[in-house]
């Protein structure tokens, strides 16, 4: 899971961009509860990544986003205790107390994971495999450089991590115990072990930083090459995919100001599924993807 | 001029019992190529790490006495200020290497300095050049080999052109012939341009010939400083794990001085009248080794040794064409035994008998094989082919070492094994479980202790009862490594084959005997043991017979003692010093030998 240069639309983006774009969608994720919204939003993230060229690597972040989502889909029915309608009483269940699981808790769990898988989607596998993380360095780091840097660390750390997850999960089927194919469980495990293992890497990295000179104090002016790619002029694809960024953020939040998409988890569920909602839903797919179809000056 | 001064410097990590440092005085001149040496935890990395300021500024702790690198006292200069005067590179490439690509990483220091764009370009340009890393500017760094990894990370540490470079094991991660680069490296940054290099490294055979001086570290407290003759001299009494084979060679033969390299080494026994003209010259790589092959079963056949130095002598150099190479040229271009390709490469010589191919098929029945390989291919998505048709098989309690260089196929051959990976074509049989422990023992570890990871009966197996409550990534290198195989073999019965890929990937001398001890013990116990490895004292030390793979096939097969003599990179320091023997201990017997004919004519 990494940045590697494709011909797609989206790779011609400049990385700050690009790197909005996935922001936007992310954005619009938190922003909705709707299940129409977030379908269209899921329609609009696996079809970015797909014509992206980067579908292979979405799949990848799946398996790890997946097993998270459906934790977070079976604890809530556990811990809410606002729904009314009761589909089981399991009674005294430890630390929990008396637990009713409920039509509202589970689809509001459901809800809460599809919105995790979404997130972790669009922010490590979108913005990963499509941002290049040294431009999106040079590009910020006129405003912050030491901010610019650490977020280019951030994303390119994402990677790293992944390749630490496949090796921990191959390891872990060299255990005389393993199966083939590793449970929730056992994902969870390897998630742990290699968030575990980040903050080892990260104190490598951050030392090697060190002996870098990260922490010199920067000099008042930046070189001008620093600036140089921001000055070039903006291509169709970054002028296509920042006003998809702002439209996405202005649909999200148009939304919210008029009460589309509503969606009330407790103590009913109530799901708003009128026109508005499947306009908005169309919407959200035709402005999230309309950029791609510009192939102009892509190198095929 | 002093570069590096260390003067009673005493220093002890946060919550550490002991020091890690003790009363460490060292004054490094400018030019100087230093080597320090010492077990693990013997403080040579917390030294480096006082020298570049990240002890204390980084990691904290209590820090007595003063350091002054470059001129500058580290107790008011942090590591930011101390990296313009001293370049600083550690051992996991992966980690050094921050941004995406190799340009923008060898950029990043000078930029960080505030250094203008024109100054930045050529700094690049200079580092590339200086480093013979050209090429890869333009590369991603995911896409790097661990060697070219190293060698950007090298570049970003030299990119400000520091008086010193601080160097911590930085070949523990490479192959041998990657390693030894870096190492002409900096031996050529040394002499031509006078960087002054304080490097810790393991396998002082391969930079010793290149220092000026060695620093032992023992505890914490620095236990010898001497030039390389010295301390190889200090190392035979007092440290015997540190000795070189060569000086553990000349030690137990009895012969002065030791020698710091194999050419320092020949010399001596030329002049002793022990080396003959023709020893260890001009001999192919792989089985090429008529004397290896004479000296090793004389030695089965138990002859008395000043026949098997008569033997030697009057060997003639003639090449084995039988035997088990399965098809070798001399560029190392593998193929079927005697189908050269037509038009491509010089006349070989003439294949062997039909009867001689494929040995490894027709081997006479015995009991099933523990594992075997029988014709797999594995093939990647584009096309490219990773193994090519493997025949090969290891009958229970066999000790087989996997020799080659990167990208021959080791490690995919061994994810065959246990089924990580499937076969494109062919088949992997099995005569039960094979245990596989891959290259990092880090990756085991899913459990916050010891006691956790595996059951208490194993955990005795392998001697780690008393650690059963400390974390995993607390244990010593060579503690871990017996964590995993522990939990990789962990079971009612032991596994039908144990694998293990590069498992010596940063030990010192005395962890490397003990997984050896620990190998031979599992072949005992029945299990086949197949170990890819870049370290020919380890395999002459665990293995009974070696396999050479190339391009996805194997291309040599035979005894230890024949293929790992007689070569440059597959081969023992003993086997270059001595043809005939691999091990020191083989070949101050060859050498006692040897000097009985020279006194009796």
């Amino acid at each position: 899971m990494q940045y590697v240069r494709r011909a797609s639309p989206l790779h011609a983006a400049r990385a700050p961009v690009a790197a909005g774009y996935a922001a936007a969608l992310v954005t619009a994720v938190l922003a909705f509860e709707n299940p129409i919204a977030l379908a269209a939003l899921a329609f609009a993230i696996v079809g970015a990544a797909t014509f992206a060229g980067a579908g292979r690597i979405l799949l990848r972040a799946a398996l790890f986003g997946v097993p998270f989502a459906l934790l977070i889909a079976l604890v809530n029915p556990l811990v809410a205790d606002q729904g009314l309608t009761v589909l089981a009483r399991l009674g005294e269940v430890g630390p929990l107390g008396n637990v009713d699981v409920t039509l509202e808790g589970l689809t509001f769990g459901a809800i809460l994971g599809l919105r995790a898988l979404l997130i972790v989607l669009a922010s490590s596998a979108l913005l990963t495999a499509t941002v290049d993380s040294d431009e999106l360095l040079r590009g910020f780091r006129r405003i912050s450089v030491r901010s610019a840097l650490t977020a280019a660390l951030a994303v390119r750390l994402v990677p790293v991590l992944g390749r630490d997850a496949r090796r921990l999960a191959d390891a872990r089927r060299c255990r005389p115990d393993a199966s083939a194919r590793p449970g929730p469980a056992e994902r969870l495990q390897i998630v742990r072990a290699v968030a575990t293992g980040a903050l080892d890497r990260a104190l490598d990295v951050a030392a090697t930083l060190e002996v870098r000179g990260y922490a010199t104090p920067v000099p008042s002016r930046a070189p001008r090459s620093r600036v140089g790619r921001l000055r070039a002029p903006w291509s169709r694809h970054d002028l296509a995919f920042a006003a998809s960024a702002v439209g996405l953020v202005l649909l999200a939040a148009g939304a919210r100001l008029l009460g589309v998409a509503r969606f009330e988890a407790y103590p009913r569920t109530v799901v708003a599924a009128g026109p508005a909602e499947w306009l908005l839903a169309v919407a959200i797919v035709l402005v999230a993807l309309l950029p791609f179809a510009d192939r102009r000056g892509v190198a095929r | 001029m002093s570069v590096l001064r260390f003067e009673d410097v005493t220093y002890r990590y946060p919550h550490a019992s002991v020091p890690a440092l003790r009363d460490v005085s060292v004054d490094v001149a400018a030019g100087e190529f230093v080597v320090a040496a010492g077990l693990s935890a013997s403080g040579k990395s917390t030294f480096l790490r006082a020298a570049c300021g990240l002890v204390p500024h980084f990691h904290g702790g209590e820090f007595g006495g003063r350091v002054v690198t470059g001129g500058l006292d580290t107790r008011e200069h942090g590591p930011a200020a101390l990296s313009a005067v001293a370049g600083t590179l550690f051992q996991d490439p992966e980690t050094q290497v921050v941004l995406s690509s190799v340009r923008a990483e060898l950029a990043l220091p000078l930029e960080n300095r505030g250094h203008g764009a024109a100054a930045v370009a050529r700094g690049v340009e200079e580092t590339a050049l200086a480093l013979g890393i050209g090429e890869l500017l333009d590369r991603q760094t995911h896409e790097l080999s661990g060697g070219e990894l190293q060698r950007v990370a090298l570049g970003a540490a030299l990119a400000g052109r520091p008086r010193l470079v601080l160097l911590d094991e930085p070949t523990s991660q490479l192959d041998p012939v990657a390693g030894d680069e870096l190492v002409w490296l900096l031996r050529r940054l040394n002499e031509e341009w006078g960087t002054t290099i304080v490097l810790v490294e393991h396998r002082l055979e391969r930079c010793l010939a290149a220092a000026d001086r060695v620093l032992v570290f023992e505890a914490g407290e620095l236990a010898c400083d001497a030039p390389p003759r010295g301390f190889l001299e200090w190392a035979a009494e007092r440290a015997p794990a540190l000795a070189t084979p060569g000086a553990r060679l000349f030690a137990r033969a009895g012969l002065r001085p030791p020698p710091s390299g194999v050419k320092e080494a020949r010399a001596t026994l030329r002049a002793h009248g022990l080396l003959g003209e023709e020893d260890g010259l001009a001999t192919w790589p792989v089985g090429d080794s008529p004397r290896g092959a004479l000296a090793a079963s004389a030695r089965v056949a138990g002859a008395d040794p000043a026949g098997v130095a008569r033997a030697l002598r009057v060997a003639p150099q003639v090449g084995t064409q039988g035997g088990r190479v399965v098809g070798v040229d001399p560029a190392g271009v593998a193929g079927d035994a005697g189908a050269a390709p037509a038009g491509r490469g010089p006349a070989r010589d003439p294949a062997p008998p039909r009867s001689e191919r494929h040995w490894l098929r027709r081997r006479p029945a015995g009991p099933p094989p523990a594992l075997a390989f029988r014709g797999v291919w594995h093939e990647r998505a584009g096309g490219r082919a990773v193994l090519r048709g493997v025949d090969l098989a290891l009958a229970p309690g066999e000790r087989v070492a996997l020799m080659g260089r990167n990208g021959a196929g080791k490690s995919t051959l061994l994810r065959h094994a246990n089924g990580l990976m499937a076969p494109t074509r062919g088949r992997v049989e099995t005569a039960g479980r094979v245990a596989l422990l891959l290259q990092n023992p880090n990756d085991y570890f899913l459990a916050d202790r010891v006691g956790e990871e595996v059951g208490a009966a194993a955990l005795e197996r392998a001697g780690l009862t008393a650690l059963a409550g400390r974390h995993p990534r607390d244990l010593s290198g060579g503690e871990r490594q017996r964590l995993a195989l522990a939990i990789v073999c962990d079971g009612a019965t032991p596994p039908a084959a144990l694998c293990l890929d590069e498992p010596t990937r940063g030990m010192d001398r005395a962890a490397k005997g003990d997984l050896a001890a620990d190998l031979r013990l599992a072949a005992a116990a029945g299990s086949a043991v197949l170990v890819a490895t870049h370290d020919p004292e380890f395999a002459a030390l665990t293995a009974d017979r070696v396999v050479l793979l190339a391009d996805g096939r194997p291309i040599a097969d035979g005894p230890v003692a024949e293929l790992l003599s007689g070569g440059w990179y597959f081969s023992t320091e003993t086997a270059r010093i001595v043809d005939g023997a691999l091990l020191p201990e083989d070949g101050a017997d060859l050498l006692r030998a040897r000097m009985t004919v020279v006194l009796r004519p």
